[in-house]
């Protein structure tokens, strides 16, 4: 089986500094798949580089086979890609329901088909009683959920996740970790997931890469990953699992 | 599920009268917002036969005003991207008609054939330039700012648009109103004003509520998020610059068969771009009703001041620019988002959105 993303040997410098140096990875059709690493090994940057934010100063990108390096941003989700931003950005003065019929505007060109498919995404994701609040008066953990809902509404066939569990209650976590999975069950939604939160990288993910310095330092099953000693030495530490 | 979906949705009315309804969209006003609509309409279209001449050319005055700051907020309240040169449009909308007109008896309805492309084009290309070339914000402004003095100063040296001494349409007094030539009486000028005024507001709600007004609303409110929904935001915003730059020359022809003549240090002068956006901004950017209730309040109340001055005496040159400055002022201060959404919360009015 061939990946479904596949990004190789991609670089991304600012002026002098490497954030992304020489990275590869492969994921696979339905995988959930975490990048995780301290702050500043250049997850994000990894991330806007496959969203199209930025040109790649080196390497290739490639989702479903077809080269996606250097297109821009709305180009890359028309092809089936879709993400939520690490500092959420719902369009503030719109509704919840609004915000999410303007991501499944891009595959419905009537607005009545946009706005049942919108309603379907806001019920998965609870917050289809919320639909007519503006989305700055929502809670965090609701924006989040917005942000998810409307990429969600994009129908992708890659999800890429910044740090959606930051900030979040553990409760709140296991939430967000439920209907993770119920999507990548049932709708065979592959993810990728920048993630800090350990408990929801552990209960989620199938591979996970760890980012440090821009370069990848481990990568493979989580079980594997969370118990490599370079990996425990700069970036784990002492934390609990 | 699906039940419950269907369940929320406007119930299937019968045919016919319901299509045109909901082309509208009138299910989403609350009723006495559609009664105070038709009272308010009917007003309009009752006014002329109790008003006197001077009442009736400030109720055209403030339509004019409801009307370009409709086009405008297209650009601005819609998509989020500030004109302050406006008055390019309807100069351009202006000129080309009664050019057209004066040399070649060309009726302003066959003219606007001509002027309404020609304006577009003027905002394709401005929207190229800035667009392409990520010019955002202040500096966009400035740029369109930019492209109305090119036309002020270009226009003020074309002979054959009458150069600085001006463009004048023959003029005769009237006994009859010759809609296709546009020549006749201010009544007719009225009712042409409110028509315009009228479909422009149907055109904004409809457009609001489509796959485009979603997209407008979406890079204004956040272009980059726009992007990774999928969202063309170049093209978006092409279209609202073009859609609001032709709307707003049609008020040009208006303009110029109205006053009957034209000079283009006026015309094109950064103080008619600022005439311009003050009714929306005191009425509520990016409200269907903002630009209305701005022009009626601003020109409405600026013609009272000016009236109760020359009645008491008083010559103030500038009184209504302090006033305009004031009111807007008062507007930032209290009620940044415009009068429009306050107003509407008093009467019970809020849409859903």
């Amino acid at each position: 089986m061939s990946a479904l993303l596949s990004v190789a040997g991609v670089s991304k410098r600012f002026r002098g500094l490497l954030a992304v140096g020489n990275v590869s990875l492969d994921v696979m059709e339905r995988d959930i798949f975490a990048i995780i690493g301290p702050n500043g090994a250049g997850k994000t940057t990894l991330f806007n580089t496959i969203c199209g934010v930025f040109r790649p100063d080196g390497g290739t990108i490639a989702f479903a086979g077809e080269r996606i390096d250097g297109h821009p941003p709305d180009e890359v989700c028309r092809l089936g890609i879709g993400r939520t931003f690490q500092l959420v950005r719902p369009f503030p003065g719109l509704s919840v329901l609004d915000n999410v019929i303007i991501g499944a505007l891009l595959h419905h060109r009537s607005v009545e088909d946009a706005r049942a498919r919108a309603e379907e995404v806001l019920r998965r994701l609870d917050l289809f009683n919320q639909r007519h609040q503006r989305a700055a008066s929502l809670t965090l953990p609701d924006r989040k959920r917005l942000e998810v809902a409307r990429a969600l509404a994009t129908q992708p066939r890659l999800l890429l996740l910044d740090e959606v569990m930051a900030g979040l209650r553990p409760t709140e976590v296991d939430r967000m970790v439920a209907i993770m999975t119920e999507l990548n069950r049932t709708s065979g939604l592959t993810i990728v997931l920048i993630e800090h939160v350990m408990r929801a990288v552990m209960a989620l993910a199938t591979r996970v890469l760890v980012l440090h310095h821009g370069a990848v330092i481990a990568q493979g099953a989580p079980a594997e990953v969370v118990r490599d000693p370079q990996v425990i030495k700069s970036y784990l530490g002492a934390e609990e699992l | 599920m699906t039940r419950q979906v269907d369940a929320l949705q406007a119930k299937p009315a019968p045919l016919g009268r319901s299509r045109f309804l909901s082309t509208l969209n009138l299910a989403n006003i609350p009723r006495r917002g559609l009664i105070l609509l038709a009272v308010l309409l009917a007003l309009l279209i009752a006014a002329p036969a109790f008003t006197s001449d001077y009442l009736l050319s400030i109720l055209i005055l403030i339509l004019y005003f409801a009307y370009t700051g409709q086009a405008w907020n297209v650009m601005m309240g819609f998509a989020g991207q500030l004109s302050l040169g406006h008055a390019l449009y309807v100069g351009i909308g202006a000129y080309m008609t009664a050019a057209l007109f004066i040399h070649f008896g060309t009726p302003p309805w066959i003219g606007l054939l001509v002027s309404v492309p020609i304006a577009m084009a003027a905002g394709a290309v401005i929207g190229f330039l800035a667009f392409r070339f990520r010019v955002a914000g202040t500096y966009f402004a400035i740029l369109t700012i930019a492209f109305a003095e090119f036309a002020r100063i270009g226009f003020d040296h074309w002979d054959w648009v009458g150069a600085s001494s001006g463009l004048f349409l023959p003029v005769a007094t009237y006994t009859q109103n010759d809609l296709w030539h546009l020549r006749g009486r201010p009544i007719m000028f009225y009712y042409l004003i409110l028509a315009m005024t009228v479909l422009a507001f149907l055109l904004c709600r409809w457009l609001l509520g489509s796959r485009l007004g979603y997209f407008w609303q979406a890079v204004r409110e956040d272009e980059d998020a726009a992007r990774a929904v999928g969202i063309a935001t170049f093209r978006t915003k092409m279209a609202a610059v073009v859609i609001s730059a032709g709307l707003t020359s049609f008020a040009g022809m208006f303009y110029a068969f109205y006053y009957n003549n034209l000079f283009g240090e006026q015309v094109f002068s950064i103080g008619r771009s600022i005439e311009i956006i003050l009714g929306p901004l005191i009425g509520g950017v990016g409200t269907l009703f903002g630009p209305v209730l701005g022009a009626f309040l601003l020109t409405g109340l600026a013609e009272t001041l000016t009236e109760i001055l020359g009645l008491i005496g008083v010559d103030l040159p500038g009184a209504k620019q302090v006033f305009y400055g004031f009111c807007l002022l008062l507007v930032v201060m209290v009620m940044p988002e415009g009068v429009w959404p306050w107003v509407a919360r008093k009467l019970g009015l809020e849409t859903r959105q």
